[in-house]
Formats: structure tokens, sequence, C-alpha cells
């Protein structure tokens, strides 16, 4: 049978800009895929804890507060620790393109999608770079 | 790695294995079937069902009442199913977002469930699932059903204590509790007791129950009151779980409940099993022939079984 793509997407840190994080998941859930929302102010530590649990195949990060820096790498750091690297991870929100690039070639965010991003490129991406054979 | 070792290592309480042999559940197949099998025996877990309309405060009353087994030193594990899009297929899950409370504590674990189609407010690998976060060393299992309202009795099937929420405010519209609700319902509660007309509600429920003459199995289900986001009234739910659960222990219901389950446990297998081997290039042949009325379906049923 065909394997469901399960998603957590979570907003990490204090910000309360939740509607780009609920259109992504409205999205995703309208490409078939299995969106498990975690709701606002996340932790790392939570947010791994969840997709752990969940066993999902990819993690939507949504930050708009700045602090995307210092939250977005302790989450891959903490992915790392439990072994979880073949999840994939991606983040949206209000994100430099400094710091994106930073964010992808050092700590090993997939990709960042920016204020009007479409959907359906972030679902092409998910769906082209997601590991389903995962052991 | 071989179904044997993942059940050993989830026995071990690697969380992960417990998350991947979930998954392999939901997927089905013969991979599925041998995991579940291997669990089994070690599945020593009490069911708790939760069911009632959606908003009721199924989610926060999941958490409160985990937090309060928690309190008294029992590990619980939950499993939430929400609706899968009948036409996309895909989901979102949303009850974590009530359960944050829960967060960081390893005598918890928690997992979202879509219910891919199937009705009555389970998913196909529901039962699976808490086999085997059962076998994992949880003896509270919480499931939370969908909460579409009617025709959700699966969970009585599923569930060695099924507990029914209610809101107050169901006015003189005692239809308002859906038919077979009150038949499965092992404990009732009135949640958000923090509003007006609890009292009420706690009556209506009470004279319905009533007029239902007395229960068939001896278990009168109690009516009981929550604020599930404050916690209050929690202990006292704990506390009616375990009676039952005594009661069900003690009166030889137990028996008889196990073998229903069980019954239904292995209806689902054969049902599984069968399709899974029937399904083939005839079946194909005699869904075209059905779907263009040339053959009704029970001849074409007995064709694929009787050959
Ligand atoms: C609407 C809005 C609000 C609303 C939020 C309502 C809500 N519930 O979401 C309100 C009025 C509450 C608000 C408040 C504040 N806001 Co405001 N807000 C905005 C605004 C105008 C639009 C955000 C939005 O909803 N966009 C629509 C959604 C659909 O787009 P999006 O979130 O960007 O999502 C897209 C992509 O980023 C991406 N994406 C997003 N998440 C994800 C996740 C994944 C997994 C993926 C793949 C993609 C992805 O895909 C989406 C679709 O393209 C932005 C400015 C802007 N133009 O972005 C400021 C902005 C985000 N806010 C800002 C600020 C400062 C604040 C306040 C602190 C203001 C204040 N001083 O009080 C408060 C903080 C409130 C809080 N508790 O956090 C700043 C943030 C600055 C920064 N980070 O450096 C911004 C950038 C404005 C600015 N230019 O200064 N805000
Ligand atoms: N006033 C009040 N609100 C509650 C109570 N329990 C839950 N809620 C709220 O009811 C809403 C729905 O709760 P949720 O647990 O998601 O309901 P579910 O759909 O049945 O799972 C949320 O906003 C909760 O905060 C309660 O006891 N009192
Ligand atoms: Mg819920």
């Amino acid at each position: 049978m065909e394997r469901k793509i399960r998603v957590l997407v979570a907003k990490p840190g204090l910000d309360g800009h939740d509607r780009g994080a609920k259109v992504i998941a409205r999205a995703l859930r309208d490409a078939g895929m299995e969106v498990i929302y975690t709701g606002l102010q996340q932790t790392p530590q939570m947010i791994v804890e969840a997709a752990l649990q969940e066993d999902v195949d990819v993690i939507g990060l949504s930050i708009l507060s700045g602090a995307h820096m210092t939250l977005l790498p302790k989450v891959m750091q903490l992915l790392r620790e439990q072994g979880m690297t073949d999840v994939l991870v991606v983040a949206g929100g209000i994100i430099s393109d400094e710091d994106a690039e930073i964010l992808k070639r050092e700590h090993g965010i997939a990709e960042v999608f920016g204020p009007g991003s479409s959907t359906q490129a972030i679902i092409d991406f998910i769906r082209s770079n997601v590991q389903l054979t995962r052991g | 790695m071989s179904e044997h070792e993942l059940v050993t290592r989830l026995r071990n309480g690697e969380r992960r294995a417990l998350a991947r042999a979930i998954s392999l559940v939901e997927q089905g197949g013969p991979a599925a079937r041998a995991v579940v099998a291997a669990a089994y025996p070690y599945a020593q877990a009490h069911r708790v069902g939760i069911t009632g309309p959606p908003g009721a405060g199924k989610s926060t009353l999941v958490t409160s009442l985990a937090q309060e087994w928690r309190r008294r030193g029992v590990p619980v594990g939950i499993v939430a199913v929400d609706p899968s899009s009948p036409f996309s297929g895909g989901a979102v899950l949303g009850d974590r977002i009530r359960m944050q409370a829960l967060g960081g504590d390893p005598g918890v674990f928690i997992r979202s469930m879509a219910s891919r189609g199937r009705m009555g407010g389970l998913a196909r690998a529901t039962a699976d699932a808490v086999t085997l976060i059962a076998a994992a060393g949880f003896p509270i299992v919480i499931i939370e059903t969908v909460g579409a309202g009617q025709d959700e009795v699966d969970i009585a099937q599923t569930a060695d204590t099924t507990i029914v929420v209610e809101v107050p405010g169901m006015g003189d519209d005692v239809q308002s509790i859906k038919a077979g609700m009150l038949e499965i319902a092992d404990i009732f509660v009135v949640n958000k007791a923090d509003r007006p007309g609890v009292d009420q509600t706690v009556r209506q429920l009470r004279t319905m129950l009533q007029l239902g003459g007395a229960p068939a199995d001896g278990w009168s289900p109690p009516v009981l009151t929550a604020v599930a986001t404050t916690g209050e009234g929690c202990a006292q739910i704990v506390d009616a779980v375990e009676q039952h659960r005594q009661y069900l222990a003690n009166d030889g219901a137990q028996a008889s409940r196990m073998r229903a389950l069980a019954e239904r446990e292995l209806a689902a297998a054969v049902q599984e099993l069968i399709l899974e081997r029937l399904r083939g290039q005839r079946w194909e042949e005699l869904v075209k022939e059905i779907a263009s009325r040339r053959r009704d379906p029970y001849a074409a049923a007995s064709e694929l079984l009787d050959g």
C-alpha cells in the first residue's frame, strides 16, 4: 500500500503568527499528507519529542519572531542526538536570505520558504525530497 | 530490522521503535501482522475510550486524566484519532495542541492517527496501535475517538472502559445525546462544568439512564462532572475508571467483554487476510462487471470464495 507522508508542523519560540503554519498545514493535507499540528510556543525539545512519537517523515518549522538562528539549529542538534537525521526539515516565515543560507549549509535545514512562497512549490519540494524508505 | 527485534526494542522502552512499529501497523500487510503477533502476549493494559461531540473537550480531558494517572505514578499511552479528508486522503491531526502539558514526560507516549477512510470513530489500525503501546509497558492506554458524534460505537468494542463526554446546555433537546451513546457509556462526564446548566444536564442524563432500565450487565454508569481545563473532577473520573476495572475483574463481566473484543479482532483479521488473498486479476474483472451491472456482488463474492 502507498505510504502516507507524515509531517509535523510546529511553531518554535514565542511568536503568535500562526497564519502561515495553518495555511501550510491545510495545503499539505489537501495534497494527501497527514499533518500533525502541534500549535504555538513549542520548545525544540517538544518538537523533536513529538516528531519521534509521531514517526514523521518531515518536520516543517514556521517562525516569524526573528529567533530562528537560535531555535532552528537547536532543533537540528536534538534531531542528530536522537539519530533522526533521515527526517526532512523545512522552514518558513521571516528568515533573511543570508540566514537561510547558513541554516541550510551549516545546520542541515533542507529548504527555507519565505513570504509569498507558493504552497505548490512546498508540496513539490517535500514530495521529491522526502525519504520514505527509512529503516 | 526483524519484527521480533522491533518488538523486543519497544518492550525495552525504545520510544522510536514503538513509533516505527505503529507506522508499520498503520500500513498493514504481513510485516504489520508479524509485529502485532509478537507484541500481543505482552499487551496487558486497561484501555480507556473517550468519545463525545467535537469541541466537548475530549483532548483536554485526556490530558487532565493522564496527568492524574501520572500523579499516581502510572505511565499512560494515548492514541488520538482525527478524520482523514475524504477528498485528498490527507488529514490535519490537532489533538496534540491540547496535550502540550504532557510534553517532556517519559511516562507518557502520544500518537495521533488519521481515520484513513474508516467510519465509526477509529482507524483500522487503532486497536493494533494500542496493543503495541500496551506491550511497551503502558498500563493505561487512552483512546480519543474522532468525535463526529453519531455511530461512534466502535470504541466500546475496543476499550475496556468507555467514557462519553457531554457538555452543559443541551437544554430540552434530549436528542442531543446521540442514539447509541447511552448504551456504550461506562462513565458519563459532563465537561465544562464551569459553564451554566451543569446540574440540569447531569439530571437529564441520570433520568435518561433510569428510563433505559437497569443495566444489563450490572454496572450503573456514574454521571460525573469535570472542568478539563483545570483538572477539576479528574481524580473522581480516574477513581471511577479504576472501580470499573475492578468491577470487570470481579464480576466475570471482563470475561464476556474480552470474548466480544476477541471476536471483533478475529473478524477484522479474517476480513483483512481474505481481502488480501482474493485481490488480484479476477477481483479487478469482477469489480468491473459489478460496476457495469453485468453481475451482482453476491454472485461475484461466492465465485471468489468458492471458485
Ligand atoms: C498578520 C501579522 C500579524 C498578526 C498575526 C496574526 C496571526 N494569528 O498570525 C498580528 C497582528 C497578531 C501580529 C502581531 C505582531 N507582529 Co506581525 N505580522 C503580520 C504580517 C503583516 C503578516 C504575517 C502573515 O500572517 N502572513 C501571511 C502568511 C500566510 O504568510 P507567512 O506566515 O509568511 O507564511 C508563508 C511563508 O513564510 C511560508 N511559511 C510560513 N511558515 C511556514 C512553515 C513551513 C513548514 C513552510 C514550508 C513554509 C512556511 O509559507 C507561507 C505561504 O507562502 C507580517 C508582515 C509580513 N509581510 O510577513 C508581520 C510581522 C511578521 N510581524 C512582526 C511583528 C514585529 C509583530 C509584533 C511583535 C508587533 C508588535 N510589536 O506587537 C506582534 C507579535 C505578536 C506575537 N504574539 O507574536 C514583524 C516580525 C519582524 C521580525 N521577525 O523580524 C513582521 C515581519 C512585520 C514587520 N515587517 O516588522 N502580526
Ligand atoms: N470552559 C471550558 N472550556 C473547556 C473545558 N475543556 C475544554 N475546553 C475548551 O474547549 C475547546 C475544545 O477542546 P478540545 O479538548 O480540543 O475538544 P475535543 O474536540 O473534544 O477534543 C478548547 O478551546 C478547550 O480549551 C472546560 O472544562 N471548560
Ligand atoms: Mg480532540
